[in-house]
């Protein structure tokens, strides 16, 4: 028995620890091995072919998606989408973390909690509940309707990680920069949001990393006007054999890819304890 | 001093929300002078040095610097600099950065700000550390550094919060005769905040004993250490005994005024407890009837005296107290 031989040679501890982390990899990176592999495939059907491993190999179907006008349209929007829901969410927020952080008032820790109630509902109730608003004040299939959507999933992100980064920031450092001429807003500028930099990186990360994600508040919203890759997927999944929604996956899969790898050092263990730190 | 006086407090009273805080506190600070307020924590010398500095309103009173009413001024308007006691520097600055951004918020040009930060680095005796980060630099130098980006602005008044209580004994003491040197040769004001008595007595030209919000006694360290105005001068200022003579007075003798005599012969009676050899003195404790009592003497002089040694004390230098202001204690 090759197993026993295994278990025999690792004894029972590394070989409980090697066959963890075996699950541990095949659960993660087995569905995205397989996304990449039926992307990359001619043809896929694992119930008609014998082996799990496609025929033929080809870029079929990253050309099909590509040529897809109304495909590569929702690509581009998607990512303008993202941006300025970032910008938006930088701009409504960090102002709110700041406060937190440093004031106090009355009902803070309310407010600072409520920035939860959108994550803490049902999403699509809360949406349906939202979209009738929106039809009273014509924002249903506007853009300013998908952004501020899209601004809603990201508050607490944008509140909660840079005020526990600001909160780190020393009172005594913003008081040195008062002390040698700065005003407030100068010791904002040059001393505070500097040093709170890395948390507030990690915000806008997941922020634009959810905004790219989101799908169904616009699918209720936006549609039929505006179409993010999320809510085109659910047509392509209904409509295109696996392989072009592998595609689309890919795509979407990038773009989290490259920033979690540029931003590796600010998303670390340590700034997300510090940004959930509650007080 | 009435007339030159470069830092003026008439009636200043900041109190907090728990009823901690100074009432109506008026102080004079001399050109050129090192003034230090010394106190247990929470008796409010924080409180009136960031009153000085604008990092609290006063409730009331008026804080007059140079002839400048201050009073109402946001620290950045302020001609004062402060020194804290820790989380000084701003860790993503070099040290160059962090004594130059005081003078580039003041349009000071590039060069000026190069040469000036080179002259400051050199008084602070950390030449060449520009392009460090703070966290490559020890304590003290980084407190260096906070002092040359305070003195770099040319400030008229320095004001220190413990500056030194962070450092290790040796640097502190190392650090706070350089300070004085410093002070000295730039002529410069400095209003100091510490809880150490040792280092309020090495510095100061005056020391501010304060309690409780209060001033107990504004005076030269001998004098705040020879003849102590109150009785919680006389405790909180290096080692006291109290004694009880029966008359309705403490008499408070220092450890070195305190004579040890053959048994029979002094106004206090006991035993010997402990012999302690402190460098080049001795510290020696007597069991009296009353309490312990602390006695110094020269290292020769002391020799013969053992544990358990029935001894007299003769009080010297002293001074008396009213027995009712205070549960009696040893200091």
């Amino acid at each position: 028995m090759k197993l026993r031989a295994y278990y025999h040679a690792l004894g029972r501890r590394r070989f409980i620890q090697a066959a963890v982390f075996l699950a541990f990899v095949l659960f993660f990176f087995g569905p995205l091995v397989n996304t990449l592999m039926i992307a990359f495939a001619d043809k896929y059907n694992y119930a008609e072919h014998p082996y799990f491993l496609p025929s033929t190999l080809s870029l079929t179907w990253w050309k099909f998606v590509l040529t897809q006008k109304n495909l590569v349209s929702s690509i581009a929007l998607s990512f303008v989408v993202a941006i300025l829901a970032t910008s938006l969410s930088l701009l409504v927020c960090l102002p709110a973390a700041y406060a937190f952080a440093r004031f106090k008032f009355p009902g803070k820790h309310f407010f600072q909690f409520s920035f939860l109630f959108a994550n803490a509902f049902p999403k699509m109730g809360l949406y349906v509940s939202i979209a009738i608003i929106f039809y009273k004040l014509n924002l249903m299939g506007t853009f300013p309707g998908v952004l501020l959507i899209h601004l809603l999933g990201t508050l607490m992100y944008m509140t909660w990680i840079p005020a526990g980064a600001f909160r780190n920031v020393h009172k005594n450092q913003e008081e040195a920069a008062r002390d040698v001429g700065a005003t407030p807003f100068q010791a904002f500028r040059h001393v505070t949001l500097p040093l709170a930099m890395p948390g507030i990186m990690v915000a806008c990360i997941f922020t634009f990393l959810q905004s790219l994600e989101e799908a169904q508040g616009t699918l209720l919203v936006g549609v039929p006007n505006f179409k993010t890759i999320p809510v085109v997927m659910y047509g392509v999944i209904y409509d295109y054999p696996a392989t072009a929604g592998a595609v689309f996956a890919v795509i979407l899969v990038l773009p989290t890819l490259i920033l979690l790898s540029v931003f590796r050092r600010f998303v670390g263990a340590d700034a997300m304890a510090a940004g959930f730190k509650m007080k | 001093m009435a007339d030159s006086a470069k830092l003026r407090l008439t009636g200043v009273t900041k109190l907090y929300k728990n009823g901690d805080g100074v009432r109506g506190i008026d102080l004079e600070v001399g050109e050129g002078e090192l003034v230090t307020l010394l106190g247990p924590s929470g008796c409010g010398k924080t409180t009136i040095l960031r009153v000085v500095g604008g990092f609290l309103d006063a409730d009331e009173g008026r804080v007059v610097l140079g002839g400048q009413d201050i009073t109402r001024l946001p620290p950045e308007r302020r001609p004062t600099s402060m020194v804290f006691q820790s989380y000084n520097l701003w860790p993503h600055m070099t040290v160059f950065e962090n004594l130059a951004f005081g003078l580039k918020l003041r349009k000071i040009p590039r060069e000026t700000i190069a040469e000036d930060v080179r002259r400051f680095l050199s008084l602070v005796r950390i030449e060449g550390s520009e392009g460090k980060y703070p966290t490559q630099l020890s304590g003290g130098q980084q407190q260096r550094v906070a002092i040359a980006r305070a003195l770099i602005l040319k400030p008229q008044m320095l004001l220190m919060d413990e500056p030194f209580s962070a450092l290790d004994a040796k640097i502190r003491v190392q650090m706070r005769e350089e300070l004085k040197k410093i002070q000295q040769d730039l002529g410069i004001t400095v209003l100091f905040v510490t809880h150490d008595q040792e280092e309020a007595m090495s510095i100061s030209d005056r020391v501010v004993v304060m309690s409780k919000g209060r001033f107990e006694q504004i005076d030269t360290p001998a004098r705040v250490y020879d003849e102590p105005a109150t009785r919680f001068v006389a405790e909180f200022m290096g080692n006291m005994n109290f004694i009880d003579l029966g008359d309705g007075e403490l008499v408070a003798v220092r450890p070195e005024n305190l004579a040890l005599r053959p048994a029979g012969s002094g106004q206090k009676q006991g035993r010997i407890s402990t012999v302690m050899v402190l460098g080049h003195f001795l510290e020696i404790n007597v069991e009296a009837e009353g309490g312990p009592l602390k006695a110094f003497m020269p290292r020769e002089s002391g020799a013969q005296y053992r544990v358990g040694d029935a001894v007299g004390l003769e009080i010297g230098r002293h001074r008396r107290f009213p027995r009712e202001q205070a549960p009696a204690a040893g200091a």
